[in-house]
């Protein structure tokens, strides 16, 4: 299966609802976005407030992207169960070192070659963290990360962050 | 300000086929993609550098009213196609970001838009 290709799957979905997966490979940012892209047209077609949408796709977009840069391979995954939208980005990369260190804006590991494609800015994690309502980042050096990006999709007082 | 009166009055060519309607609230320059992603806002004229795919990718998520590519640069085809499956219209100029940033201010500042 090549990557960008949405794939759904029912195992361990809550009432009725699915687990969209997208796969992700290293290196290859001509796919970066599909995942982010079937979320922002799910969230619409559900009615939920632009500024929600925003804010979630900028989580996923930036998760997506971090994979592309740092790792082999990995996927973006999501599901929507009531009211509360979850990301699961994990990959096989070489993990995060020192989480602090790597939320902090303008720290970045990014090679020069994602620094040329505009990337590498060190603002990937500040701005999930700043986007979602709850993130939890589970990191083994030498195996991979997964993040978990939650977000309360019925928050407007949140909205008023990307304003 | 709409995308189509800020073409005819500025050195720059069309490059697909997006929403020149959209009305122009401010801009943004930048070539970082995770600092537009962070400060841009929804509405504002997008002048950058960057050419490749994940630009259309931004300026969807942000909701942007268009994107200026200075220096002349090549646009990737894909990244015309992306945008204008998102009503996104994307414009070139053989000016450099610092000139076109000069009379885009000037022009949306005249027009009290900011």
């Amino acid at each position: 299966m090549s990557s960008g290709e949405k794939r759904e799957d029912t195992d361990g979905a809550v009432n009725g609802g699915q687990h969209i997966y997208f796969p992700l490979n290293g290196g290859d940012f001509s796919d970066a976005g599909a995942g982010s892209k079937s979320l922002r047209c799910e969230l619409a077609a559900l009615g939920v407030p632009a500024q929600l949408i925003r804010r979630a796709a900028i989580c996923s977009f930036e998760a997506e992207i971090n994979v592309i840069i740092h790792a082999v391979a990995g996927s973006l995954r999501y599901s929507i169960e009531g009211e509360t939208l979850t990301i699961t980005v994990t990959d096989m990369g070489p993990g995060i070192k020192d989480v602090g260190l790597a939320m902090k804006e303008g720290y970045t590991t990014a090679p020069v070659w994602a620094r040329e494609f505009g990337w590498g800015s060190g603002m990937g994690l500040p701005n999930i963290k700043k986007n979602a309502d709850a993130l939890s980042i589970d990191s083994v050096p030498g195996e991979g990360t997964t993040l978990e990006i939650t977000i309360n999709l019925k928050t407007p007082q949140l909205n008023a962050r990307q304003e | 300000m709409t995308v189509r009166e800020l073409i005819d009055r500025l050195d720059m060519d069309m490059r697909n086929n997006g929403n020149t309607e959209a009305v122009i609230n401010g801009c943004y320059a930048s070539d970082m993609l995770s600092d537009v992603l962070a400060n841009g806002k929804e509405g504002n004229i997008w002048i950058t550098r960057q050419t490749h795919p994940n630009v259309a990718a931004v300026a969807a998520i942000k909701g942007l009213a268009g994107i200026i590519v200075t220096g002349g640069k090549q646009i990737d085809a894909e990244t015309l196609e992306k945008a204008e499956a998102e009503f996104i219209p994307v414009m070139s100029t053989s000016l450099q970001t610092y000139e076109m940033v000069g009379m885009v201010y000037n022009l949306l500042l005249k027009n009290e838009v900011r």
